[in-house]
């Protein structure tokens, strides 16, 4: 097995294991880690068949892709903090505001 | 360079594992963190230092301090016993484990056919990603300004107290 296999073998293992988190755990803050994660195991694939190409279109879309990471963790933390304020946890459990 | 490939991605793997198996939600961020300087490490060996010094700055440097703010505001969660409970839901575990095996079987026997495989001429510096950004991706990157710009936005609003509500009892 090359070295660019042993990177692509890795991203999907710390995919596969992010998707588990946001599946199996209750607690927000969790979950948003898990997200980065899976994001993250993304870029590590992206970087690797850039690479292999032999061309920077992968790195480009690697940072445009850290750019909507940090938006998004700064807006999810934000709805956190918000809901927090009124229902005094962040157990997923208990995120149905919408729902009745 | 192999082995230290697979060490550092054995470590990588291994603080993931961590970020989801952790009780306290402290102990996955720090985890998170091994994560995202392991991979940085794995950037390097791959051609990106520009990424590789992205990726410290702004994961490691910024989203998990902000995390690390956040537990610190309120990541207290008595009543989770989520990772405790790592048995319940057998289908969630099924179709992950279907996709992952389909993925690591093409990975494995799969032939990818690829233009080079000698690397970049001009790697990942940062002088050629600044030339590429630049150039042939100068509107992506005025896009991502303006995302940025409305998050930001975005997130002072969500974040700001509303006049009418009461203030936070202490404590």
């Amino acid at each position: 097995m090359d070295s660019n296999n042993l990177f692509l073998v890795l991203g999907a293992l710390i995919f596969v294991v992010g998707a588990t988190g946001v599946l199996l755990r209750r607690n927000a803050l969790i979950i948003f880690m898990c997200v980065e994660m899976m994001l993250n195991s993304v870029n590590l694939s992206l970087i690797t068949l850039s690479r292999m190409w032999g061309n920077l279109e992968g790195q480009i879309f690697v940072f445009v892709i850290m750019a909507v990471a940090a938006a998004e963790m700064a807006i999810g933390l934000a709805i956190l903090i918000a809901h927090n304020r009124h229902v005094r946890n962040i157990n997923i459990e208990t995120l149905n505001l919408l729902r009745n | 360079m192999s082995v230290f490939a697979f060490l550092i991605g054995t470590l990588s793997l291994a603080a993931a594992i961590g970020v989801v198996v952790a009780a306290k939600p402290v102990h996955s961020a720090l985890f998170l963190m091994a994560n995202f300087a392991t991979l940085a490490i794995l950037y390097v060996l791959l051609d990106a230092q520009f990424l590789a010094a992205a990726q410290v700055i702004i994961y490691a440097g910024g989203i998990v301090i902000l995390i690390l703010f956040v537990i610190m505001l309120i990541g207290h969660d008595p009543a989770d016993h989520s990772h405790q409970d790592l048995t319940r839901p057998a289908m969630a575990s099924l179709v992950l484990g279907a996709i992952l095996l389909m993925s690591l079987g093409l990975q494995l026997t799969g032939h990818l056919e690829v233009g080079t495989d000698g690397g970049i001429a001009s790697g990942g510096s940062p002088s050629a990603i600044g030339t590429e950004l630049f150039t042939r991706f100068l509107l992506p990157f005025e896009f991502v300004a303006i995302l940025l710009l409305v998050a930001l936005i975005g997130a002072l609003i969500m974040g700001r107290r509303e006049s009418g509500e009461p203030e936070e009892p202490a404590g």
